[in-house]
């Protein structure tokens, strides 16, 4: 069997989130070089904050700021920092829970090594030297020396209230995501692939209804049962049903306007999608009678042309639209 | 063991707009479950279970909103489930959420469904550049408009006929104030002469994309008793689906579409349609979807739907209105727009449609699709319980 197609994929977007009050109020916090807050029904202090109550589901916005030294309550050694995390050395992930508050956040402790971390070690802030309203804000966590390793609770002072009132708040972030993927089009589909570079379009029967899938997907999506007799189809085919695309997409380097057309390659069971050239885009029909045009390197035929047969009665398309 | 009715006793839903920046996402649901509980007269301690619906992960990259979103929702030390199902996602969580109730698994349940396009880019979220595929296409639009090119030549359907949907639903639009399209200076000539995007699919025939959230509240028969206004009862539902593309698909008017629609029909004792069924919310995300989804669920003969269009039957004070709302057409929070046809349905069995109230509402079908016309899900909801 020849090997299969692999391709990388990367899915990458900047999300944008609206903080609404409470993270707003937080992240401008640190941006001021403060950490805030949220102090619960049943009085405790919750940090990062929340906006709603976990045990009474409540709205609350009582904020207070609590101290930017913390004891580290567990962690684990990240060898290999990848891409974007938040120190290019290797680090603790550490959860730290910030003097004042009763639930620990998540963020980098800077350690030479995994033997230089422990829970309960003290730690502090440090921050970035530029600050935009973002949890980067704490470039990571250091080692902090003020004495002996405390007990649970230590250094606790009350923690002071707050108005999370700022001038020039951070309502918004960006939030870019990125997924990296290894995809294969699977076996049919490679051998559909490798079938274009000659120019032929294979697709695959179904056993059961006859029926000849193009591109193939390995398997019948109606009788559920694996595909595997090879069939040409094509090189002609016909117009079945078609939109005129006027709007321009970012990702497309296709001038516009231009036909977006449903096509039954004869011998098909289904239409594939293709762009129709050589006619006016206004002239473009149901039941035209079109073939591939291939350009130099391409993987796929450019777009298809009118052969100058006389058009498809509707009768023979009908199932194929 | 008989199914315990189901009814839907609040309803509460954000302004949709183009974009919420006051609020989370968290927020942003918050504001639609607070509203449905008050419509209610319920606390958070009185729901048993959350099932909560949004579209695909890409539009908003946010993988796990029941997670995230559980504080919101009162939901901690309850059961909270997530349901996907494309674009009819608001539809099928409402009926997972029904099912609970009708099983007896839980007296009162919380469901809502939410979108927050503005943090994303849908046509981006559909359009990913997969390897050795041509792109060829972004966004929905082009996608369904060959099929409603085929449409249009199956049936004969003048032209005209998607212009005078998408003028009567931004009309309807202007009577609910939840609604987020509200053009005071519609025409029919405006819709006309708005640009072709993918032809025969015009601008004005498209929907738009909206920040908002939806949330009802389903009890049982007990529940309902106690309810400070008149429930919505279900008398049926039921979800279908269907490979987005196989061969023999009828993209026009799928099977997996009409099935569904027999299916809840059966459950309501519903012989015919066009006559049992006072009024039809349904997912219109392009204008031709009407006449199209009228044939598919059985109001009409195939290739008669847009006659009724045409006719005016389905305008608000017409004999089968459509959309009452201002539908899909004037709101369209993606993960949200299956269960504001849902809440619709009900709000108008229930009497509390205000201006976009349609009289003597009495038997409504809710209705959404999602995918490339591959997901289905609908309810028919009844001013009376089942067994009345």
């Amino acid at each position: 069997m020849p090997e299969v197609l692999k391709a990388p994929l990367v899915v990458e977007f900047p999300f944008t989130r609206s903080l609404g009050p409470v993270q707003s109020a937080f992240l401008t916090g640190l941006r001021e070089r403060l950490v805030l807050g949220v102090r619960t029904s049943d009085g405790r202090t919750l940090v990062p904050p929340v906006e709603y109550d976990p045990v009474t589901a409540e709205e609350i916005r009582d904020l207070v700021e609590v101290a930017p030294t913390g004891t580290v309550t567990t962690w684990a050694w990240n060898h290999a920092p990848r891409r974007d995390q938040p120190l290019d050395t290797p680090f603790a992930w550490a959860l730290v829970r910030l003097d004042g508050a009763d639930t620990a956040l998540l963020h980098a402790l800077d350690a030479p090594g995994p033997d230089a971390v422990h829970t309960g070690m003290r730690v502090r802030v440090r921050w970035a030297g530029e600050r935009t309203g973002a949890i980067t804000d704490i470039a990571c966590f250091e080692p902090y020396d003020d004495g002996p390793d405390a007990p649970d609770g230590r250094g606790r002072a009350e923690p002071a209230t707050h108005t999370g009132e700022f001038d020039d708040p951070v309502t918004g972030i960006v939030a870019t995501a990125r997924l990296d993927y290894t995809y294969s089009p699977g076996r049919a589909q490679t051998a559909y692939i490798n079938a274009l570079a000659e120019h032929r379009n294979v697709g695959e029967r179904c056993p059961s209804c006859r029926k000849v899938y193009v591109p193939p997907r390995g398997a019948c999506p109606t009788c559920g049962l694996a595909t595997s007799e090879q069939v040409e189809v094509g090189p002609g085919g016909t117009v079945t049903t078609f939109c005129i695309v006027n709007i321009k997409a970012k990702n497309l380097d296709i001038e516009v306007p231009y036909v977006y057309a449903h096509i039954a390659l004869d011998g098909a069971g289904l239409a594939l999608h293709g762009r129709i050239g050589g006619i006016p885009y206004d002239q473009v029909r149901m039941g035209l009678r079109v073939e591939p045009v291939w350009t130099e390197g391409a993987r796929y035929p450019d777009h298809y042309r009118p052969t100058g047969e006389p058009d498809a009665d509707y009768d023979t398309y009908r199932e194929l639209l | 063991m008989s199914k315990e009715p189901v009814a839907v006793v609040g309803i509460g839903q954000t302004k949709h707009v183009a974009a919420r920046r006051d609020v989370s996402i968290a927020g942003l649901v918050r504001e639609a479950a607070r509203r449905a509980l008050d419509d209610a007269e319920l606390t958070w301690a009185d729901i048993d279970a959350v099932v909560i619906g949004k579209a695909p992960d890409f539009f908003e990259g946010v993988m796990m909103p029941e997670l995230y979103l559980a504080d919101a929702l009162g939901a901690v030390g309850k059961p909270m489930l997530r349901v996907h199902t494309a674009g009819s996602v608001g539809g099928s969580t409402a009926l997972v959420a029904a099912n609970l109730v009708a099983a007896s698994v839980h007296g009162t349940v919380l469901t809502l469904a939410f979108e927050k396009q503005s943090e994303s880019n849908a046509m981006w979220g559909l359009s990913l550049p997969i390897p050795f595929q041509q792109p060829l296409l972004a966004g929905a639009g082009g996608f369904f408009a060959p099929h409603v090119r085929a449409y249009m030549r199956r049936s004969g359907a003048p032209d005209t006929v998607g212009s005078l949907v998408a003028y009567k639903d931004r009309r309807n639009a202007l009577k609910n104030p939840y609604a987020h399209l509200h053009e005071h200076d519609i025409t029919l000539e405006k819709v006309q002469a708005s640009p072709m995007l993918w032809d025969p699919i015009r601008y004005s025939e498209t929907c738009p994309s909206s920040d908002g959230a939806c949330a009802m509240v389903l009890t049982d028969r007990a529940g309902a008793a106690r309810a400070p206004r008149p429930p919505a009862w279900m008398l049926g539902g039921a979800m279908r689906s269907e490979p987005t593309l196989f061969a023999g698909k009828d993209a026009v008017s799928p099977q997996a579409g009409k099935d569904c629609a027999a299916d809840v029909y059966r459950q309501a004792g519903i012989a015919d349609p066009r006559r049992d069924i006072d009024a039809v919310e349904m997912y219109v995300p392009f204008s031709w979807y009407e006449p199209m989804w009228l044939e598919n669920l059985g109001f009409a003969a195939e290739g008669e739907g847009w006659k009724l269009t045409e006719a005016g039957v389905t305008e608000l004070d017409g004999d089968l209105p459509v959309n009452m709302s201002g539908g899909v057409l004037s709101t369209n929070p993606i993960g949200a727009s299956g269960m504001i046809r849902f809440a619709e349905a009900a709000l108008q069995v229930r009497g509390q449609a205000g201006e976009h109230q349609v009289e003597r509402a009495r038997k409504v079908l809710g209705h959404a699709y999602g995918g490339g016309s591959q997901f289905f899900s609908m309810w028919l909801v009844g001013s009376a319980p089942p067994d009345a």
